[in-house]
């Protein structure tokens, strides 16, 4: 009998580097053990995945994964993502980092790589703020909230992420609550293996900071609420679906449609004009 | 006829070359490689080299002067079975060609001014994780907009010090179309060798003026590859240096499950960003890799140096005027006056200038600046006088002014 305790995940985790850095109550944890989760029910090797993140606290994912991991600079994970689905094609390739570094600093790369549909899946930890430099106001902050850089409440209008995405191309759409860890797995299995530009919000409670800013309760209250408030309304129009933070959630899938994927159109093009079966960037033509 | 219809449709549309045409009929019948003679811009020089060094990524964004290296590998990539893609801005630009390095391809971006600011954060992220990749900045007139369509070399120091941090890179500053293509290759050849971003610092003149040149085939030149691990994935630290102080590289999708960050890291790879010591061998060995392998890299063309008295110190277009004054100065004037063309920009060859400054009576720096790499040149003058000829506006010395120069630096010496 073994007295070694272990994790059905283990396996696909750099457990020698935990305990990881995220607070007590952080919802991130509970997305990366979705999102590994899905790579197991799939049975993807760790071999065939590459994972980019940014800067921030989700960004910090990247160091814990047991796969080839890449934590960019601030904001940059989508195209060097897309660097690395170029060069191979045949690797799954996720990016996943928080609100902040993927619509503020990085939002002109996310709507192009959408706009493109690259087959990347992108997998965004919205927890309303900046996490890691100590809660200030993001793209995503809902009006009116409070953080450390709108100490008067928040003038300015949020992102509706899953609008965004779709409006810029995505096509694949689907948002969730790390209250609904089963249905976040199951949405990136259908990510991963959709051809084009995966998007999937989470949203996840920053419990030491914008939860606490905002009164919204300990740990066990923000997940309850975040499980009692959330309304699944599949495939509804993207523009409707809202998040009210103290109002309700509406998650789901919302797109799921076909478009010419861009990496397979580049290779095409090697085909037409170069005559060339090439099958990565990698490998030396004879 | 099938290759003349191939062979025509290749030509620039205003420049209708008959060697071109004989080369590619007579000569190599795919269009994969050109060699042999050509009459082409210093952008498609360079946008041909990258291609014989085994570039298969160009990712870019448009902006002058550097623009058609952009336009041709859009349409030569394709042929031998790479890539092109035009990117959103300069920063998703080397972003992606970081990405693809680390995915085991060569890949390279161009840009000018405006755009290789905005590429320097990730200039650090590649010296950094020490990703092989090659930037091209054509240079322009700046600060800002500046002179799009004038040249310079104003982004010199910027090429050195422009993103944060102690580092080191290598910079390469050709002075003709066949250095262009010449000195992409190389830019690729040091970039594998020593794991480092090269930046080749051309300027608008070489960039957009035409003139003869060879094109090589791959294998008439020396192609290097980065060093791939010996160890199996479970005994492999992908930072864990060879006595090169180079780490051997795994790429992503070979199995050995790297993990790249930006933070410091220790031989795993793996960050350790508030340990002093991790910090402190990492960036130590970042800048000695290039340092103590400086004589491996740097390069420079001497010309009458033997018995020279006064040295003019140039690089890039304006060694082309220094070349025909020095010239003028000996014959016409009897001065002993000597030319040093620097190669490599970056690292600096300091070791070389100090044995020089035991030698000479001064130098004379020509800058296309206000004043940039002559205070390199003083760093390692040994007190010898160092005299400096700035050109701002865009416009190239002339022989002439460089005469004058060097009549005014005689009659002090006298």
């Amino acid at each position: 009998m073994s007295s070694k305790i272990s994790h059905p995940l283990d396996d696909l985790l750099r457990i020698e580097r935990l305990p990881h850095i995220w607070c007590p109550g952080c919802g991130i944890g509970i997305a990366l053990a979705s999102f590994l989760r899905a790579v197991k029910e799939l049975n993807i090797s760790m071999d065939k995945i590459a994972f980019v993140s940014g800067i921030g606290c989700s960004g910090r994912a990247a160091g814990y994964v047991h796969c080839d991991s890449f934590h960019t600079t601030h904001g940059r994970a989508i195209p060097l993502a897309m660097g690395i689905k170029v060069a191979r094609p045949d690797i799954h390739v996720v990016v996943f980092s928080g609100d902040g570094d993927l619509f503020a600093i990085g939002g002109n790369h996310f709507i192009h790589a959408a706009r493109r549909n690259v087959d990347l899946l992108v997998i965004c930890i919205n927890n309303f703020n900046y996490g890691m430099t100590g809660g200030q106001v993001g793209p995503t902050t809902p009006f009116g909230s409070l953080t450390t850089t709108s100490p008067y409440g928040n003038i300015e209008h949020p992102f509706n992420l899953v609008h965004l995405a779709a409006a810029a191309g995505a096509v694949y759409v689907a948002r969730w609550t790390v209250a609904h860890p089963i249905q976040l797995s199951q949405s990136i299995k259908k990510g991963l293996m959709k051809k084009g530009f995966a998007f999937i919000e989470v949203i996840a409670p920053c419990i030491t900071l914008y939860a606490r800013y905002n009164k919204l309760g300990s740990p066990p209250e923000v997940m309850d609420y975040l499980k009692r408030n959330s309304i699944v309304r599949n495939f509804i129009d993207p523009s409707k679906a809202e998040i009210n933070v103290k109002g309700r959630i509406i998650v789901g899938e919302f797109v799921d449609v076909e478009r010419p994927e861009f990496i397979t159109e580049l290779y095409r093009l090697i085909e037409i004009r170069g005559g060339l079966k090439v099958k990565n960037l990698v490998e030396p033509l004879e | 006829m099938n290759s003349i219809v191939k062979a025509v449709s290749f030509l620039p549309d205003h420049c209708f070359n008959l060697i071109w045409l004989w080369v590619i009929v007579l000569g190599e019948s795919s269009p994969k490689y050109l060699k042999g003679a050509f009459f082409m811009q210093g952008d498609e020089a360079c946008a041909e080299g990258a291609i014989v060094a085994g570039c298969r990524l160009f990712a870019g964004y448009p902006i002058t002067p550097s623009t058609e290296i952009a336009e041709r590998m859009a349409r030569r990539l394709p042929e031998v079975g790479g890539i092109f893609i035009q990117m959103e801005d300069e920063m998703a630009s080397i972003a992606l060609i970081i990405g693809a390095s680390y995915a085991g391809a060569k890949a390279m971006t161009a840009t000018s001014g405006p755009g290789f600011s905005l590429m320097q954060e990730n200039i650090g992220l590649a010296v950094m994780t020490e990703a092989p990749i090659v930037i091209v900045n054509v240079m322009r007139g700046g600060p800002s907009t500046g002179q799009p369509t004038r040249a310079s070399q104003g982004d010199v120091m910027q090429a050195r010090w422009g993103c944060h941090g102690d580092h080191e890179v290598i910079a390469l500053s050709p002075y003709s179309v066949q250095e262009m293509f010449d000195l992409t290759i190389e830019a690729f050849n040091l970039a594998e060798q020593f794991r480092v971003p090269v930046i080749l610092l051309s300027d608008e003149i070489i960039g957009h003026m035409r003139e003869r040149v060879i094109l090589k085939a791959p294998d008439e030149v020396k192609i290097v590859n980065r060093k791939k691990p010996r160890k199996p994935p479970k005994l492999y630290r992908p930072f864990e240096p060879d006595d090169d102080l180079v780490p051997p590289m795994a790429c992503i999708g070979e199995g050995y499950r790297i993990h790249v960050t930006g933070l410091t890291h220790g031989y795993d790879g793996l960050p350790k960003s508030i340990d002093p010591r991790t910090h402190e061998m990492l960036v130590k060995r970042l800048c000695d890799k290039i340092k103590l392998n400086i004589d491996k890299i740097v390069r420079m063309d001497e010309f009458f140096i033997d018995d020279a008295e006064v040295v003019l110190v140039t690089y890039g277009s304006p060694a082309r005027s220094a070349i025909r004054a020095v010239k003028i100065a000996r014959s016409d004037y009897g001065l002993k006056v000597g030319l040093v063309r620097l190669i490599t920009v970056w690292p600096f060859p300091g070791n070389y200038f100090k044995r020089l400054s035991l030698k000479v009576k001064s130098y004379i720096v020509l800058e296309m600046n206000y004043g940039q790499i002559v205070r390199e040149v003083e760093r390692f003058a040994l007190g010898k006088p160092v005299h400096f000829a700035p050109k701002l506006g865009g416009d190239i010395h002339t022989p002439d002014e460089i005469l004058r120069v060097i009549e005014e630096v005689y009659e002090n010496v006298k």
